[in-house]
């Protein structure tokens, strides 16, 4: 079943993140999926994440879906123009994967090849609109497809604490007229600027699914607030970490700030989507603490 | 080489409020300018009833010090008007309205681009010749050039602090598009609306 029907029935959707390897030996990948599936109503699978080379998405959904485990397709334009995107998308389809989170993507010069060529043919509203032609039979250059459209769930992502904030909910307000149908946001520490943008969104109507970095340590905490755009990790929290260096290093710290924003943001949204960056075995243990229960079917 | 092509009025119409004062660059060696065309899109806007308050004939836009002495010597003319369409390669759009922070300038051609010699264009201001000026829409601001991606459609999520994810030293092309945009209080509508691919046959 679809997220956004989830949402409908006034279900609390919740979502994980999944890198495939770098290699093709998916078995880890595997087991930190089957570990964490029983918990969450899908999987997102990402498309060379930070622009780090890695098996191919579209491949590690394949897997997943054999296994009956939702995947979502996460789709970027770095890599491909619109003739490799609009043949992968078509791909997914034929697997069954329906679930897609359409994303302009990082750019080359941030991740490990950096002399490669950034593509960008399309950015994520144009990607959003190349797959309403799709659904409509047509590919971008208004060509007709062979039989029946296929039909996904398209998802986008947004920045809650950016700052400025306006020209994210520019683009936001382009994607849904692209056909975005969800959102998963950015990682969110500061409930009081989630709430406020939650205020502002609300008149589209379309479910916001909030996003939570399990943190590992107090050097992430800063490299994130120094490098990473939108995301503040405010005093408090890191002074948390810094307490009780076993207690971080364990991974204990990270789960209960977690769960704690969890049950913070909770009321304010309609699900939530975990970022663990390989920590995918404390998944269980922040939905147990948190007090969310994925409830499927 | 450049070669610019005078859009179709119904490009501009739309975007004109107010005195809409006319700025042509007659140039430079390095870029076609489509003259006759030009006059024949002129007399079509009068008709149209634009409110054209005047025209300024001018040659290399493109230079920021020469554009800023010959604005001085225009400034009433710029001031009273409310837009300003200026017909003129990217980068002389750019460099103008880079000198006017309040105003509405809008692009009165699309630049392409022709393969052999290129021309000097001494600014500090690009233009990739895309064939299809996005300048009206993004208040003078080159998206193609101003934003590391190229990105047509608005911000990604790599801005931090007002610079580019690409590098500390570069502003955000997309935040500076969006600040101006404040800046004129522009009703952004129709960049809200538009849902731009880009042409790479052009
Ligand atoms: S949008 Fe930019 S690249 Fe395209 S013609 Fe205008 S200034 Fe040149
Ligand atoms: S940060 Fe700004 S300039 Fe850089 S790629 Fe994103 S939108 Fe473009």
């Amino acid at each position: 079943m679809h997220f956004t029907e989830l949402t409908k029935m006034g279900k609390f959707v919740i979502t994980s993140e999944l890198g495939p390897p770098k290699g093709f030996h998916i078995e880890k990948a595997l087991h930190e999926a089957e570990l964490v599936w029983p918990h969450v109503h899908a999987i997102n699978v990402t498309d060379n994440q930070s622009s780090v080379m890695r098996l191919s998405g579209l491949a590690m959904c394949k897997v997943l879906k054999d296994k009956n485990i939702e995947p979502v397709f996460q789709v970027t334009c770095r890599d491909r123009n619109r003739l490799a995107l609009q043949s992968d998308i078509l791909s997914a389809a034929l697997f069954g994967i329906d679930n897609l989170l359409l994303l302009t993507g990082d750019h080359t010069t941030l991740g490990d090849h950096k002399d490669a060529k950034p593509v960008f043919d399309l950015d994520s509203v144009s990607l959003a609109y190349m797959v309403k032609h799709l659904e409509e039979g047509k590919d971008l250059a208004g060509n007709a497809l062979d039989g029946e459209p296929p039909k996904f769930c398209k998802g986008a992502v947004v920045s809650p604490c950016a700052e400025p904030l306006e020209p994210q909910l520019f683009k936001m307000e382009k994607k849904i007229k692209a056909g975005i149908q969800f959102f998963q946001t950015q990682a969110v520490y500061e409930a009081d600027k989630f709430e406020k943008f939650m205020k502002r969104v609300k008149e589209f109507g379309v479910p916001v699914y909030v996003g939570i970095v399990v943190l590992k340590s107090v050097g992430m905490a800063r490299f994130m607030n120094e490098n990473v755009a939108g995301i503040n990790v405010p005093d408090n929290i890191i002074e948390e970490l810094k307490k009780d260096k076993e207690k971080t290093k364990s991974g204990q710290t990270g789960i209960e700030i977690s769960a704690r924003l969890i049950k913070e943001l909770k009321p304010l949204c309609q699900g939530v989507h975990l970022m663990p960056l390989g920590w995918d075995d404390k998944v269980p243990e922040i939905l147990k603490l948190s007090g969310i229960i994925a409830e499927k079917g | 080489m450049l070669i610019t092509r005078v859009k179709k009025k119904d490009a501009i119409l739309s975007l004109c409020k107010g005195k809409t004062l006319l700025i042509a660059c007659f140039g430079c060696k390095e870029v076609h300018f489509e003259e006759k065309e030009y006059q024949a899109l002129k007399e079509d806007l009068k008709t149209s009833n634009l409110n054209i308050s005047g025209e300024i004939q001018l040659d290399y836009l493109c230079n920021d010090d020469y554009t800023n002495k010959r604005f001085e010597l225009h400034k009433k003319e710029i001031d009273e008007a409310e837009t300003i369409i200026i017909f003129s390669c990217g980068v002389g759009v750019q460099t103008f309205a880079g000198l006017i922070p309040g105003k509405t300038v809008l692009s009165g051609c699309d630049t392409y681009v022709l393969p052999g010699f290129s021309g000097f264009t001494p600014s500090s201001h690009d233009c990739e010749q895309c064939g299809e000026c996005m300048l009206g829409f993004t208040v003078g601001i080159c998206p193609v050039t101003a934003c590391s991606k190229g990105l047509l459609n608005g911000q990604c999520g790599g801005a931090k602090k007002g610079k580019c994810e690409v590098s500390k030293n570069k502003d955000c092309g997309w935040e500076r598009i969006y600040n101006r945009m404040t800046v004129l209080k522009k009703d952004d509508l129709t960049l809200k609306k538009m849902i731009r691919v880009r042409n790479y046959n052009k």
